[in-house]
């Protein structure tokens, strides 16, 4: 026997170091740990090893921009100057983007959807990677004593990065999507076709789950759906490289990601994900005078009849100056601002807030303080007081609607009153109340816009 | 603390006798884990690092230095398990892959170094070279027959991987013999 241990000992260490191990490893299938929780032994290491690493990483910032920023200043004016050109292009290119933006939230307003917003990031640092080529992890500076959960978002602000895996106190794991064991809901930004975004252990990323059938141009722009339930929507994710067929039905999509994964530095974690309907300061405030030739589309109006003596439609001249009396809010003299849509009020003769979508027509008029106040009214001319059931504005209890529709003028003091009994702070500002139009008259154009209205 | 000489039990180099090395234990201790250190530090500047795998050198260096095949694959055993501490989820990549691979390398290659000599750089490149391939092939054995990973296998990379950890082998198995206790 002891000739048999003598001869073979260093067979039997190893066969028993292996079985040690592999037992080990049974175990860990077997009962794995819950999401979130992570083993003793690999917090203790991660904890041990993060302060080197940030210190040595953050040090290694401080050199870095001491450099940049104090003495490294070459080219600075000049890129300065670049910068402010771009920026003077950027602003004319987001005018044209808010503009389809403010429509496409309409859109949504009126569909009742709920968009999902990135509500507050915390930045931070990439401070070490798994070191391995057979896992793509990396590891950053914010842990759970700074408020990061397992299965945040982790983004930049050229893409997604990925989703926190693993928290240890002062520092968290991050699963980029390029990891073979990170999938992301993802979808083509033109053809709205959905799918899985799989990473690969040769990091490559593949959009997966898509008919073969389905024609998919490289070049297109692939971005969140979603689904997964962990990045907002609409983020983007990258960018279609190849499409072939694959092996089973479906097409093998080869994209690359939007985000540089193999140069982060810094990173963005979501940790707050809002979903609201769109608001309305987003849609910018609407005219009275449109939302009259909404709902007086047959009345015409005695300036719009031409020379020829044709009547012009309503409609085109209400995109014009709003009419006396209108665009007012219900408490007399207290400062109107933008009414917040309600979803059931957006439909004509509900009154209250109701909303014009005609483009062409809105002047934005934000915080429009008018002496000409009317109340709301219903759909049939019967005076109507912004309550918080018609409107988001009153329930708050703080502003009161600028756009409601005057067919029925009721005096300022009368729906001032009301108004303050329910919701709205009591007038402070003194102001003259408007001459009277006639119930269910065709509004008049004014001379003169009304006040806080930007120049026509 | 000292070398020892032992004698050759084959006849695969044209010396009769190997030296046996030791290390302090600061060496011992310390080298492995810088070498964890930097294997998981320095990809987040230079990514393209982990096909350099530091702490597999460094085990094949101890290994082979100290020719002795239990501390070989003790050795081994505790510098992949560290190793697979910070490599990745725990459901993606429990504690033992890297721990596992790494034993059965610090055991052969103590055991080749105990047969034949491996202290030219030469025999440095070869034994690198192939024991990489090795290594990966037990990383992805217990991958794939363990925990039914579905890894995928590449021939070219591996071999590139192998013969760029065998070039830098060569260097980094120089700069680790000053810390040889002769």
């Amino acid at each position: 026997m002891d000739t048999f241990l003598g001869r073979y000992r260093n067979l039997i260490v190893l066969a028993a170091i292996l079985f040690a191990q592999i037992i080990g490893l049974a175990l860990q299938v077997r009962r794995p740990t819950d999401a979130g929780e992570t083993r003793l032994i690999r917090l203790w290491a991660v904890s041990a090893v993060t302060p080197i690493e940030s210190a040595v990483i953050h040090s290694q910032e401080w050199v870095k921009n001491l450099w940049t920023t104090y003495i490294y200043l070459h080219g600075v004016r000049r890129e300065n100057r670049e910068l402010r050109a771009e920026i003077g292009q950027m602003k004319i290119e987001q005018a044209r983007l808010s503009e389809d933006a403010r429509m496409a939230h309409r859109i949504q307003a009126l569909l009742a959807f709920k968009e999902q917003y990135v509500d507050s990031t915390i930045a931070a640092q990439v401070i070490g990677t798994s070191g391995s080529e057979q896992s793509r992890v990396l590891y950053i500076d914010k842990g759970s004593n700074d408020g990061i959960t397992v299965d945040m978002a982790v983004i930049t602000p050229g893409g997604i990065v990925g989703k926190i895996a693993q928290v240890f106190p002062d520092s968290a794991q991050v699963l980029p999507i390029n990891d073979q064991f990170s999938g992301v809901g993802a979808a083509l930004k033109d053809s709205r076709l959905q799918g899985i975004l799989k990473g690969a252990p040769n990091g490559a990323t593949t959009l997966q789950y898509i008919m073969s059938d389905e024609k998919v141009v490289p070049g297109e722009e692939v971005i969140t759906s979603g689904g997964d339930r962990i990045f907002p929507k609409g983020l983007p994710v990258g960018r279609v490289v190849s499409s072939e067929p694959g092996k089973d039905l479906f097409l093998n999509i080869r994209v690359i990601p939007s985000a540089r994964l193999d140069q982060l530095e810094e990173v963005l974690v979501v940790t707050k994900i809002t979903e609201k309907m769109p608001d309305a300061k987003d849609l910018g405030p609407l005219r009275a005078s449109d939302i009259l030739a909404e709902r007086l589309p047959t009345v015409p109006n005695k300036t719009e009849v031409d020379a020829a003596g044709n009547a012009k439609p309503s409609g085109a001249a209400a995109s014009g100056t709003p009419p006396a009396g209108v665009g007012t809010g219900t408490a007399a003299g207290t400062a109107a601002h933008p009414a917040t849509p309600g979803t059931g009020s957006n439909k004509p003769g509900v009154g209250g807030t109701t909303i014009s979508n005609k483009p062409g027509g809105a002047v934005p008029a934000p915080h429009a303080t008018s002496p000409d106040t009317t109340g709301g009214t219903n759909g049939t001319g019967k005076p109507k007081v912004a309550t918080p059931a018609n409107s988001r504005a009153a329930g708050t209890g703080a502003k009161p609607s600028s756009n409601t529709v005057p067919a029925a003028t009721t005096q300022p003091g009368e729906a001032g009153a009301q108004d303050n009994g329910e919701a709205s702070p009591p007038a402070k500002k003194q102001v003259k109340p408007a001459p009277e139009p006639a119930p269910n008259a065709p509004p008049e154009q004014p001379s003169t816009p009304p006040a806080g209205a930007p120049p026509q | 603390m000292s070398t020892r000489v032992m004698p050759f039990r084959g006849s695969l180099t044209s010396r009769e006798q190997v030296s046996v090395y030791e290390f302090s234990w600061a060496a011992i201790i310390l080298i492995p884990l810088v070498a964890v250190l930097i294997q998981i530090f320095i990809p987040v500047k230079v990514r393209f690092l982990p096909i350099v795998d530091l702490p597999f050198m460094v085990t094949i260096f101890f290994a082979t230095a100290r020719r002795n095949p239990i501390t070989g694959c003790l050795t081994g055993c505790v510098i992949g398990l560290m190793q697979d501490l910070f490599a990745g989820p725990g459901l993606s990549h429990p504690l033992g892959m890297y721990g596992i691979a790494l034993t059965v390398i610090g055991y052969l290659a103590s055991s080749l170094g105990v047969k034949i000599d491996v202290d030219n750089p030469g025999s440095r490149f070869l034994i690198t070279f192939g024991f990489f391939g090795l290594h990966q092939g037990v990383y992805y054995g217990v991958a794939h027959a363990l925990l039914r990973q579905g890894l995928q296998w590449s021939w070219s990379h591996t071999a590139i991987s192998a013969l760029a950890n065998a070039v830098l082998g060569i260097f980094v198995y120089k700069f680790l013999d000053r810390f040889k206790q002769r």
